[in-house]
């Protein structure tokens, strides 16, 4: 009997595969969160909205609140550490929370280097911005993936631009001579073995969700459209007007994401969404995205 | 020609779908009451089962599965799918389908970091050992009198069930590259669709 092996980890991320992971910060969130469908949750202290707003260093969240909410919910509960904070990794672990989000959203704790996920048994999910990023974050040891997006915006712009990034890269690694493999992979950063891996089997090597700015159950389904596996909704729900509502609605949508008549009807009457920003307004060193390497 | 549906509502659904079609089969993903029309047999995936049961619910899933059962149209659930099936699961006030005579614990062996592999023996698929992935598994406690094991685990925990037309696995077969189990229920479910057909005569 193995524990923690590659395959229990990117397995997990296979069960979440068409399903709404929801950022919560209380037990009552994530009740919610479950009762509306989550396939997941997310345990935070404060959503990425509010993070943006309040400024400072954003860390780990209290081991308290996740417990609490390990405690609530039967749907697998996730925690976000600082890219590179590998104590804050081990912390997490040692609670038990199913999987670590080395996240942007939280301030890196190391400008240079992510954690090593291969040396732990709980799995991780990372952010990319282009299938270079990915690869690197899977060569650590990531055992799934999410577009970074531009997380607390409700704005759905940087989503689609890194998932079409995801699948260009992999359209261009698909049509390339094998000759021509090892610049392709010089270039966009990505360990060789995998950018081979990706071009002969034509598929992303991991499960890959879209997150940073999904509010409508039309932003959840464009995302799958796109090829996404699945969404995580983090300021979205509990920043809107009607949460259960609006969480129910993104579950839904993202089942039936190729069906316009039930996006249509799950979308009517769902008050206001949270309210957006403009990509535009904010300043260089207040974009998330590109926080990691 | 024999379609099998992979319920599609949330989990690895396509993971079934692209064994099932390995093995020849037609296959067709079930959201909505009208994809069951048709169908000679039904997977339902792992996944979140509270994710998975509202989803039946919300869309009028719930009857159109049960007549199907009723009828004898072979149906297995993997992990999320077989807390599905099961009678009694604990901590859940009403079954999700209630259709197999086994009670059943969730999360039973831990939370994910317990998540295991393990080779397993499943005499019915011959002798070659079985790769099985249990993933936030849950445990079957109790398996009533005309529930057949078909596989356990070392400490005798049943893993693999059968009830009639009913297979039910806490694990993954739909994760690995042994299309056994897959064949194995295809198997069921064409005698099955010849049985009736000829019944029907």
């Amino acid at each position: 009997m193995e524990k923690g092996t590659w395959k229990v980890k990117s397995g997990l991320a296979q069960m979440l595969k068409g399903g709404v992971i929801m950022d919560v910060v209380t037990p009552e969130h994530a009740r919610i969160a479950e009762e509306a469908g989550a396939c997941a949750v997310m345990a935070l202290e404060r959503v990425p909205a509010d993070i943006r707003a309040a400024g400072g260093v954003a860390r780990m969240a209290d081991p308290t609140v996740i417990k609490r909410i390990m405690d609530t919910v039967s749907i697998p509960v996730m925690a976000k550490c600082r890219i590179g904070h590998f104590v804050e990794a081990q912390v997490l672990e040692a609670l038990g929370v199913d999987y670590i989000d080395e996240s942007e959203v939280l301030t890196p704790a190391d400008e240079s280097h992510h954690v090593w996920k291969h040396n732990f048994n709980v799995p991780f999910v990372c952010g990319c911005r282009d299938l270079g990023e990915a690869l690197r974050r899977i060569g650590e040891g990531a055992a799934m993936i999410r577009t970074k997006g531009e997380a607390g915006t409700g704005n759905i712009v940087e989503a689609v631009r890194h998932m079409r990034s995801v699948t260009n890269g992999i359209r261009r690694l698909r049509s390339m001579d094998e000759n021509e493999l090892g610049a392709e992979a010089k270039a966009i950063g990505a360990p060789l073995e995998l950018a081979r891996q990706v071009r002969e089997t034509g598929k992303f090597p991991v499960v890959n969700f879209a997150a940073g700015g999904i509010a409508t159950p039309a932003d959840a389904a464009l995302m799958m459209q796109l090829g996404c596996d699945g969404v995580f909704v983090g300021s979205g729900v509990f920043k809107s007007e009607d949460p259960e509502g609006i969480a129910k609605a993104i579950v839904r949508a993202t089942t039936h994401f190729r069906d316009p008549k039930i996006i249509a009807e799950v979308s009517e009457g769902l008050g206001q969404p949270m309210a957006g920003i403009d990509l535009q307004e904010l300043k260089p060193e207040e974009l998330l995205a590109t926080r990691g390497w | 020609m024999t379609i099998v549906g992979v319920l599609a509502l949330q989990g690895d659904f396509a993971e079934h779908v692209a064994l099932l079609r390995r093995l020849g089969a037609e296959t067709r993903e079930v959201r909505l009451p009208s994809d069951v029309t048709g169908i000679h047999g039904l997977v339902l995936p792992g996944g979140e089962t509270t994710t998975i049961s509202r989803l039946i619910d919300q869309y009028g899933l719930r009857d159109p599965i049960l007549s199907m059962a009723r009828e004898g149209a072979p149906l297995w659930g993997t992990c999320a799918g077989l807390i599905a099936m099961a009678r009694k699961t604990e901590g859940r006030d009403d079954p999700v389908l209630g259709l197999m005579d086994i009670d059943i614990e969730r999360n039973a062996y831990g939370r994910q970091v317990d998540s295991f592999e393990t080779e397993i023996d499943v005499p019915a698929l011959g002798e070659a050992r079985f790769h099985a992935i249990f993933i936030r598994a849950p445990r079957i406690q109790r398996t009533g009198p005309e529930v057949e094991i078909l596989a356990r685990l070392e400490d005798g925990t049943a893993v693999a069930v059968r009830q009639g037309a009913l297979l039910g696995t806490s694990f993954h077969p739909e994760l690995t590259e042994d299309p056994r189990f897959h064949a194995y229920f295809l198997r069921t479910v064409k005698e099955r669709e010849h049985s009736s057909r000829v019944a029907a005569g």
